[in-house]
């Protein structure tokens, strides 16, 4: 069923899933609490298709839990999510937290959302074109040399065509995430997710990276980018988010943002880190 | 730049140096000439100088018995290595109710005797079976009244005792990240276990696993003990019938000395199929 659908959103993997400025993901004040520790305070968002959401913040302030929030890698204390339209079900645990109640639908989920880690945590024991077509052909039932015919077009596409067959033990921290990139692509994905894709980088493969984001982001994908990049998301971001201590601080575009910040704090952030 | 430096290294890294062309020349070293000298002198003193005239008389049984203990050492190998894996994961990430009950059976199995395990099976289940008529009327009864159901059956738990905790290490040991990754992306849970966890949890243990091997090659003798007929068995039934105390040692040892290589050399070509370096 996933595959049909997945086929039938879009019949070329290299363009965004859909045109019409649809809303992709709804976020409405959502809680996240580790114990006695309220990690986010009511936060929302609201991402329509083609929108280049940045959140920038200090660490600690929650930037990475609001992502991972969103395709239930943590589960929210509190709050609605809507993905594709789609109110994710929760039930509560009866100590003030809730759980998913339908796992099958939190996989429907998020095989259409594609997740770029900071690790890269490309899979070790497959090479780069068995990683680009696991998911493919093992979540989403296409045929395998369907799958691979995509992930090739994706490997050139991020630049990696030459590195189909290594293993990523033996590739560049900039190639793996490319390669992680490229991964996340082949699910066709409705929302692309970066959890501050180039933190783990050296220096100098960090502009590879960006460049590849940035493409993707001119042709009109949906993405929300944890990032500590301020120049880059000034520069991708449609829409910038400031997060400090678990709730928005402030937000709007990027020229708002880093053009005239309000709030104290975010001046102060975005002397610290330019 | 280095892009072709990096890549090199799958076929020729250092661990890999045999198949390093340089080393593969048709010119032996020289100290291997010496050592391979020696080794044929001993062996040829060994058949001239010591009595091997009652080889032909046991040449079939010691092919059973060889036989005998290839295969008890194969299928108690497979059997406990696939009893080991729930086991591992049990204590790896399974709930208290599967953790410790896996736990109690590998620190029960590591903690006492291969000889004393395999007569309180023997000796034990072995006598109780036949005061059961229900038992004694089942089809299995013709197994249940020989000896090597309750040897496998022994070697198995044992084997599967040490590669439980060996397969727990392996499982608590492929990080997070790469789990994650697989649930980020909707992968249902058994399919994280078959394609992402189970296989990186063997890469590591592969290793110990086959010094594991070995020594379970060398737990076959105890066998004998309960009257299966294995090589070790052989060899002291030849050294009871020919009153020879060498002789009949020495042919143990090479055999024993023989698989041993054989394991290894197999493990050692199941590694190199895989990528050496796991993050």
């Amino acid at each position: 069923m996933m595959a049909t659908e997945a086929v039938a959103v879009s019949t070329d993997p290299l363009q965004p899933a859909v045109t019409e400025q649809a809303e992709a993901i709804h976020v409405s004040n959502l809680h996240k609490r580790f114990g006695a520790l309220e990690v986010l305070k009511g936060v929302s968002l609201t991402a329509r298709d083609g929108d280049v959401v940045a959140l920038i913040g200090g660490s600690g302030s929650g930037k990475s839990t609001f992502l991972r929030c969103i395709n239930f890698l943590e589960n929210p204390t509190s709050g609605v999510i809507r993905i594709n339209g789609e109110e994710i079900k929760m039930i509560s645990d009866g100590h003030g937290g809730q759980y998913p109640a339908n796992r099958r639908q939190i996989e429907r989920i998020r095989s259409r959302l594609g997740m770029v880690f900071q690790n890269f945590n490309l899979w070790q024991h497959m090479t780069l074109i068995q990683n680009v077509i696991e998911v493919p052909v093992h979540v989403l039932g296409m045929r395998r040399d369907e799958a691979m015919a995509i992930g090739e077009q994706l490997l050139e596409r991020v630049g990696l065509s030459a590195k189909r067959d290594v293993y990523p033990a033996y590739m560049s921290g900039g190639q793996q995430q490319r390669g992680a990139i490229a991964r996340a692509l082949a699910i066709q994905p409705r929302v692309m997710l970066f959890d501050e894709p180039t933190s783990a980088l050296d220096p100098e493969l960090v502009g590879e990276v960006l460049k590849v984001i940035g493409d993707l982001a001119k042709e009109g994908r949906t993405m929300l980018l944890v990032t500590h990049e301020m120049k880059f998301a000034r520069e991708v971001a449609s829409h910038v988010m400031y997060l400090h201590n678990g709730i928005v601080e402030e937000e709007g575009t990027p020229d708002e943002l880093f053009g005239s910040p309000k709030s104290e704090r975010l001046k102060q952030f975005i002397r610290t880190v330019s | 730049m280095s892009d072709t430096q990096i890549e090199v290294p799958i076929e020729t890294f250092p661990i890999h140096k045999e198949s390093d062309p340089s080393r593969r020349s048709n010119r032996l070293p020289p100290h291997r000439i010496v050592l391979g000298l020696i080794g044929l002198g001993l062996v040829a003193s060994a058949a001239f100088f010591m009595r091997w005239d009652w080889l032909p008389n046991y040449g079939d049984l010691i092919l059973q018995g060889l036989w005998r203990t290839i295969w008890i050492l194969c299928v108690t190998v497979f059997l406990g290595f696939l009893l080991a894996v729930p086991l591992g994961l049990a204590q790896a990430a399974g709930p208290a109710i599967l953790a410790i009950p896996a736990r109690a059976f590998c620190t029960v199995i590591r903690g006492t005797p291969l000889l004393v395990q395999l007569w309180l099976l023997y000796y034990g289940l072995g006598s109780l079976f036949p005061q059961y008529p229900w038992i004694r009327g089942s089809e299995l009864w013709p197994y249940l009244r020989q000896a090597w159901p309750y040897a496998v059956l022994a070697l198995t738990l044992s084997y599967a005792g040490y590669e439980g905790e060996v397969m727990r290490g392996a499982f608590a040991s492929v990080p997070k990240g790469q789990l994650e990754a697989a649930r980020a992306f909707g992968m249902r849970r058994f399919t994280i276990f078959r394609r992402i966890w189970l296989p990186q949890a063997i890469h590591r243990a592969l290793p110990t696993l086959a010094g594991e091997a070995v020594l379970q090659l060398k737990s076959t003798p105890l066998v004998a003990t309960i009257t299966v007929v294995d090589l070790y068995a052989v060899a002291s039934r030849v050294r009871q019938d020919t009153f020879l105390t060498y002789e009949p040692l020495l042919l143990l040892a090479a055999g024993y000395l023989i698989i041993t290589a054989i394991i290894v050399s197999l493990f050692r070509r199941i590694e190199r199929l895989i990528p050496s370096k796991l993050g």
